[in-house]
């Protein structure tokens, strides 16, 4: 079986499943049953200033998108850091440290963003024996508006100053955590490995309205008749994140920085994606308070079968195997020629391609009274909708045209490699000339 | 009630009262809001819908389903009752297995087709629970229409004629209206009066007119009904019953198997219903697999159905085979009867297989199922049916030409009928 211990910036886990900083991890009883479940680090719900605790809601904190048979497929939460005092929160995490030393606990911290905050809290966490911090730099609502989480993390200035402070005043790992709510990640990725982050974690939660009641006429969560933007998360963010991760592993100034990555992890295979982008171990919050936290039994048992076929002695064969191939747009193969192909023996006569491609793409699917789909390959300009909206997995597939064979839609032979900075449209490359 | 299922001969009270009420109570209840949320959850929403070809009536069942999971099963009804004004019958008697179910592409995919069924009759019973009628009259043509018969396709050609602005007329044979709907169905298919409620809520669309207890041929004449109304709806079923033609028909104890299922329909008192012991019901459709299971429901011993060609031919559906041999009645496939033998009453039926084989069933009573034949031709005849069109007279339901003997066969025709007599009437 393959060894999924993980060495994460020194920080050792027996595998690479960590359990993100929300309410999962706001107290011993979780994390102890988290760590009896297997689970292979813990990153404490935030922790904020000494003094009288935030305050939540008493009303409802989560809105929910869902899926077919209502299987949840977004979460967003209007809920604050931990509202338990510091001091009951450090003897809990002192407490289970002792007692799962093989496990990594991180401690996630959001203080007001002044030096003293940050030496303060820093040194109150010092014995806990903790194994590093994660600066949550990304909350988007409540701390927000205080001037810190989500608020600090949009000013990358910000972000390089904060992360200095705290590099200066612990000897423990420090981790920034981004938030997705900014137009470029790389930027305060950039900023963090400046300030001399050892790591950064992303994303945090996405800001979010999850549905409005019709007939209060009000966001939900609905507080008393009135509703806030919430963060989001959960399966329905995941191509975000994998995006979000994908920028800054292939970026320049931050490739090589120790990623972990969050958003939507759900399964093994959500995970392997986040490793295979660059990420070197993830952290899951809504699939655990989806299902609870059996479900990391299945990513240890999928992870390892999965790295055992594909010949994967450690989780460090495949983080980043997939970074090389992520590209920019003028760089794909524009002689890449595929044609989408139904199998008759699997399709179930639904006609759900036929509708999409008829409304809404190329007319390339050809529909006979008997129910029998079959693809134009004079039309297809293989955009690969059928497959999507397809109900069978596997049923449409693209199949390759090969170099030297005609394409039937435009009457050309499939040529050598060409993109389109090279393209005779292109005036840029008219220019270069 | 000291009797019970042993008792000799012909019996009354076989069974504990609350066995009545449990074996007469709806077959199949309707889905909750969370049953129906799942179900519909699962529709593909297919494109030009396999299932919608399926039905006789058409329904826009992709569009009712996705009505029915974005939580606005009123409009779903509006989609099923626009196309078949009886979907809420329909719901409980339509064999989906052989019509939109069967067609689902889920039951190719995966053996397990959307409950399309018990969707419809949770969408309809959800309007039809408020006690409003979904469509309004257009304005009055001063056309009249009269319509023989107040079964379901007579219904449907009546409301789709109303619905257009006509004055209808409704001449019913029977002291009630709803046709076999009323008299026909299984009493578990449709409890709690459902097809009276039915007939009820539909008439709301207005300019209806029920006149039940006339029969044509008897207290009005087809040529009085053409000089005093602008067109004339045949809807009048098949109201003769083919005979046995094997020695001791006449015996007492033999009857004909509609006759039976009328009956005990119309008891409200289920458990006065006497009932033989050893019961045999001969035939292979819908009404013998109605009489068989209802007998074996009111404590008959023992209940045969024995039907004279192989399983492949019988009429009734698979999941109504096995309904009634989950019922515990057994069916014999490839006999047919020679005579029945007895001293005045049945006590006996002889049977000869295919081959020859000949074989006795005890029988206390004997239900005929063999089908029913036109008991009047008052209009041309096409094969054993009415024409569907003669004159300014159409014809549709079992008694017409063409389409399989189902009410939402019924139903379409009495609509399509409506829609062609209103083409007709406007020109």
């Amino acid at each position: 079986m393959a060894n999924l211990t993980t060495n994460f910036i020194g920080i050792k886990s027996p595998n690479p499943f960590w359990l993100a900083s929300a309410p999962p991890t706001d107290k011993e009883y979780n994390v102890r049953r988290a760590f009896e479940a297997g689970w292979g680090g813990v990153v404490w719900k935030t922790l904020g200033s000494e003094g009288p605790p935030v305050v939540n809601v008493n009303g409802p904190r989560y809105g929910a998108i869902w899926g077919a048979d209502r299987r949840l497929l977004g979460l967003n939460n209007i809920e604050l850091i931990t509202d338990r005092p510091l001091e009951v929160n450090l003897q809990e995490i002192k407490s289970v440290k002792r007692d799962y030393k093989d496990r990594a606990l991180i401690i996630s911290l959001m203080v007001p963003c002044d030096e003293d905050s940050w030496r303060d809290i820093l040194g109150q966490i010092e014995d806990t024996e903790a194994d590093g911090v994660e600066l949550n730099f990304g909350c988007p609502h409540g701390m927000a508006e205080r001037g810190m989480g989500g608020a600090v993390g949009q000013v990358p200035e910000y972000i390089e100053m904060v992360t200095r402070w705290c590099k200066k005043h612990t000897r423990m790992p420090v981790i920034v955590k981004l938030t997705p709510n900014i137009t470029d990640i790389r930027k305060p990725a950039e900023a963090a490995k400046r300030g001399g982050a050892d790591a950064v974690s992303l994303i945090n939660t996405i800001n979010s309205i999850t549905s409005v009641n019709l007939d209060s006429f009000a966001p939900e969560p609905t507080i008393d008749g009135k509703g806030t933007h919430g963060g989001y998360c959960g399966p329905a963010v995941k191509p975000i994140a994998l995006n979000m991760v994908a920028e800054i592993a292939r970026n320049r100034e931050t490739h090589g920085l120790p990623i972990s990555g969050i958003g939507g992890i759900t399964t093994w295979r959500d995970a392997a994606e986040f490793m295979a982008l660059g990420a070197g171990n993830v952290q899951v919050c809504t699939a655990a308070m989806t299902y609870g936290f059996k479900i990391v039994q299945e990513m240890i048992s999928g992870l390892s079968q999965y790295m055992d076929e594909k010949g994967m002695d450690s989780t460090a064969d495949l983080v980043g195997r997939a970074v090389p191939n992520v590209t920019d747009w003028q760089f794909l193969n524009l002689n890449y020629v595929t044609k989408a192909h139904i199998s008759q023996d699997d399709c179930i006569k639904c006609g759900r391609c036929y509708a999409a491609c008829e409304d809404t793409s190329h007319q390339a699917i050809a529909m006979s009274d008997d129910r029998t789909f079959t693809v134009k390959d004079e039309e297809c300009v293989a955009c690969n909708l059928c497959v999507n909206v397809c109900p069978v997995e596997n049923c449409i597939t693209m199949v390759e045209v090969p170099k030297g064979a005609l394409d039937e839609r435009t009457g050309r032979t499939v040529g050598d490699y060409a993109n389109w900075t090279t393209h005779p449209n292109n005036p840029m490359a008219k220019a270069a000339e | 009630m000291s009797n019970s299922p042993l008792t000799a001969g012909v019996a009354p009270g076989r069974l504990a009262p609350q066995a009545y009420h449990d074996n007469f109570s709806d077959v199949q209840p309707v889905l909750d809001r969370h049953e129906a949320r799942v179900a519909a959850d699962r529709c593909y929403f297919c494109h030009d819908a396999p299932c919608m070809t399926a039905c006789p009536t058409s329904i826009d069942i992709p569009l009712f389903i996705r009505q029915i999971a974005t939580g606005t099963a009123e409009a779903a009804a509006k989609t099923i009752f626009a196309q078949n004004i009886l979907g809420g019958m329909c719901a409980r008697v339509c064999p989906t297995e052989q019509l939109c179910e069967e067609a689902c592409v889920r039951e190719a995919a995966e053996g397990k087709p959307v409950e399309i069924g018990r969707l419809q009759r949770f969408a309809t019973d959800t309007l039809m629970a408020k006690d409003v009628h979904p469509f309004t009259r257009a304005a009055a043509t001063g056309k009249k229409v009269a319509v023989v018969g107040a079964g379901p396709a007579g219904l449907a050609c009546a409301h789709r004629l109303a619905l257009k602005g006509h004055e209808v007329v409704v001449y019913e044979r029977r002291a009630k209206p709803g046709g076999l709907n009323e008299y026909g169905i299984a009493t578990y298919k449709a409890p709690d009066d459902f097809a009276a409620r039915e007939v009820d809520w539909l008439l709301k669309i207005g300019g209806i007119t029920v006149n039940t207890g006339v029969e044509l041929g008897r207290d009005i004449t087809l040529a009085g009904l053409e000089a005093d109304y602008d067109a004339v709806f045949l809807g009048i079923g098949l109201a003769g019953v083919n005979a046995l033609r094997a020695a001791g028909e006449d015996l007492d104890g033999v009857r004909n198997a509609v006759d039976f299922i009328a009956e005990l329909r119309q008891v409200a008192d289920k458990s006065t219903l006497p009932i033989g012991r050893d019961v045999v019901v001969i035939g292979g459709g819908m009404t013998a697999v109605d009489a068989a299971v209802q007998s074996k429901l009111l404590g008959a011993n023992a209940v045969t159905m024995v039907y004279r060609r192989g399983r492949d031919r019988m009429s009734a559906s698979t999941y109504e085979q096995d309904h009634a041999a989950s019922a515990g009645v057994r069916i014999i496939y490839g006999a047919a009867p020679v005579r029945m033998l007895g001293q005045g009453k049945v006590e006996a039926v002889e049977f000869s297989y295919e081959g020859g084989e000949a074989f006795t069933l005890k029988a206390d009573q004997v239900f005929k199922a063999i089908g029913q034949t036109l008991a009047a031709a008052p209009i041309a005849q096409d094969g054993a049916k009415l024409v569907k069109q003669q004159g300014r007279i159409w014809a549709g339901g079992d008694c017409a030409s063409g389409g399989e003997d189902l009410t939402v066969t019924a139903v379409a025709e009495g609509r399509d009928a409506a829609e062609a007599i209103h083409a007709s009437l406007m020109a």
